[in-house]
């Protein structure tokens, strides 16, 4: 499981002036689902480009499965599939016999094709329309055809470009669904995208891009503590006097910060799940305590308070 | 330039062979040809062309006396208004060539087909060739089921075989016909790379086409008049110019084209250039020349046609190499 199946040192990616990645470095192991998540433009799909050898880093070095994506691209193309942002097909063919095309690509026997090309459409749920032409075809159904088309050849590694945008919540839901099974068979998936709670939903370790550089590393949790400081987030309603309960919530060991918002309620801000904690020292504290309730630390958050601190920092400079 | 010589050191070569997965390129391409709708039209065009001129020629042909070249009349004589039939293939295989290949690769970057493409394990070489290929045997095709339809046409209404000397100049025309429609497979293709928008290659390449049909002959006139100008009117002088005069118009396919089929077709043309008096000393004038040696006559015209095929060829190869696959 602690393979790491790709890796990236230094990578950078120049046009002319412009740095579109700029030594980044990435590490992903085997089986997890990484998601690189920033804004249009941080450079996330030329890394992904890079990852698969379809354009040149300028500087650094990249292993896919041990393979260098530069020299070696046929044996990594082999091994990595690739659902691009933009995902095109051939309109006037059928699901299946677009599916043929790039079987026939990755050098499949024709039996051995057809095979995997009905087991691919079986478990994306697609074998209904296998013959439809795909001028037919839904954005949901072109997506999972995408995926179909990944599938077929026996990928160990599946890199998604913004795989859930343009989709409704419904159809998104079960993408995300098939997601979980890809990574239950043991399939390491790199995806980005900017949709943040969908990432939350699926990945076990995120990084935030940030003009061409990751800025942010680590799971949810660990990137909320950095950037949040408190990863939990405790909202609580309670009467008495304001400054004593306040001043004993503070003292409590593990919280960050404490606000009041208005006459009762109040916001603290703590390392873990500390509701009990709290409890007892509004108590203490001679309150009364009408409500508490728990906020998970939300990726939306952490993009944001990074962003709005990225924008003061830059504006201080 | 310094990234690039570092790579040329650091990379001693690519893993694997480029072709990897061309074939299932040719045969994707090839069967998306033969299927397409432009290329329907285009053939029922060629076809009935062929069937129209090769009848307005045989008309001509049982009126006339005796012939030894009956079949090889065929295919060159014309009857007002209508041009010979190898006059309507001059434009018409470059028509076909064009409408094969102008959205060969703008066409994959439009229906957004070129990532996923791309990330199958082949070379963009794979591709670029295969569909090339692919475009030049669908040309190959359609040129020989012609050929064909004419030569049977021919036995029936002529009424005799073709001599096998007939049937070696018509193949070797075959083959001229088959590469002057492979310049424009590669113009057409250049220019898909070049141009995002298919409408703008195929204007290009016609264009191109254009220029070198109506033009290019006035220009070489203009150019030969600059460069050459017959100041007192010696004989060297007049050779001079026209020599030049041929050396540039045979710049143009089409002159290559037309001068190739011409003495392939018709075996007393002795000479495609100037004969001066002197050289004709010895000459059986008025007899006909063996087939090697029209072929021989044409041999530079072979080679150039295929020579500039591979030159644009190898220009579209380059710029699609260092192209970005993000559009």
């Amino acid at each position: 499981m602690d393979e790491v199946v790709l890796e990236a040192r230094g990578l950078t990616k120049r046009y002319g002036d412009f740095v579109a990645v700029d030594h980044l470095d990435l590490t992903v192991r085997q089986g997890e689902v990484f998601g690189l998540l920033g804004p249009n433009g941080a450079g996330k799909t030329t890394t992904i480009l890079m990852l698969l050898g379809l354009t040149e880093p300028t500087e650094g070095t990249v292993r896919v499965l041990g393979f260098d994506p530069v020299r070696q691209p046929l044996s990594v193309k082999a091994r990595v599939g690739y659902l691009p942002e933009q995902l095109g097909f051939y309109e006037g063919l059928t699901a299946r016999e677009n599916l043929i095309y790039t079987a026939k690509l990755n050098g499949l026997r024709r039996d051995e094709a057809y095979r995997r090309i009905d087991e691919a459409l079986e478990q994306i749920g697609l074998s209904h329309a296998a013959d439809q032409p795909v001028s037919t075809f839904s954005r949901g159904m072109r997506q999972r055809l995408g995926l179909a088309d990944v599938l077929i050849k026996k990928p160990e590694i599946i890199i998604m470009d913004e795989p859930t945008q343009g989709l409704d919540p419904g159809v998104a839901q079960e993408f995300l669904e098939i997601i979980r099974n890809l990574k239950a068979q043991g399939i390491t998936i790199l995806l980005s995208s900017h949709l943040l709670h969908q990432v939350q939903a699926v990945c076990d370790r995120v990084g935030l891009f940030h003009r061409g550089r990751m800025v942010l590393e680590g799971t949810v949790e660990e990137l909320a503590q950095q950037v949040l400081g408190g990863a939990y987030r405790i909202h609580l309603e309670a009467e008495g006097p304001k400054e004593a309960l306040e001043e004993s919530l503070r003292r409590l060991e593990g919280v960050v910060k404490v606000e009041r918002m208005d006459t009762k309620a109040y916001l603290v801000e703590a390392r873990r799940d500390m509701r009990a904690e709290v409890a007892r020292a509004v108590h203490e504290a001679g309150g009364a305590l009408l409500s508490l309730d728990m906020e998970l630390p939300s990726l939306d958050e952490v993009y944001a308070r990074y962003f709005e601190q990225e924008v003061n920092d830059g504006s201080a400079d | 330039m310094a990234a690039q010589t570092e790579r040329a050191v650091h990379t001693p070569a690519r893993e694997g062979s480029p072709w990897t997965g061309m074939w299932a390129v040719v045969g994707k391409e090839m069967a998306d040809n033969l299927t397409s709708v432009r290329m329907s039209i285009l053939e029922t065009l060629t076809v009935l062309t062929a069937i129209g001129t090769v009848y307005a020629a045989a008309q001509n042909l049982r009126s006339g006396g005796r012939d030894p070249y009956l079949f090889l009349r065929l295919f060159t004589t014309a009857r007002e208004p209508l041009p010979a039939f190898v006059g309507f293939l001059g434009f018409l295989v470059p028509l076909i060539a064009i409408a094969l290949a102008f959205d060969a690769i703008n066409g994959e970057f439009n229906r957004r087909t070129i990532s996923r493409l791309l990330s199958q394990p082949i070379y963009r070489d794979a591709l670029l060739l295969g569909k090339f290929l692919a475009g030049l045997f669908t040309l190959a095709l359609v040129l020989s089921t012609i050929w064909l339809i004419i030569i049977g046409l021919g036995i029936v209404t002529l009424g005799v075989p073709p001599s096998g000397e007939e049937v070696g100049r018509l193949l070797w025309f075959l083959l001229v016909v088959i590469f002057y429609g492979g310049i424009w497979l590669s113009v057409a293709t250049l220019f898909s790379i070049v141009f995002r928008q298919p409408a703008t290659a195929a204007l290009a390449s016609i264009a191109v086409w254009l220029f070198f049909t109506v033009f290019w002959g006035m220009i070489a006139d203009l150019l030969t008049q600059v460069l050459a100008p017959i100041r007192v009117g010696y004989l060297e002088e007049v050779v001079r110019q026209v020599r030049l005069n041929l050396a540039l118009s045979r710049i143009s396919p089409n002159t290559l084209y037309v001068d190739a089929v011409l003495a392939l077709l018709n075996p007393n043309i002795r000479s495609l250039g100037l004969v001066l008096p002197v050289q004709l000393e010895g000459a059986l004038l008025g007899t006909p020349l063996p087939l090697d040696q029209s072929v021989l006559l044409i041999w530079p015209h072979i080679t150039g046609l295929i020579a500039a095929t591979i030159l644009i060829f190898a220009l579209g190869y380059v710029l699609f190499q260092r192209r970005e696959i993000r559009a």
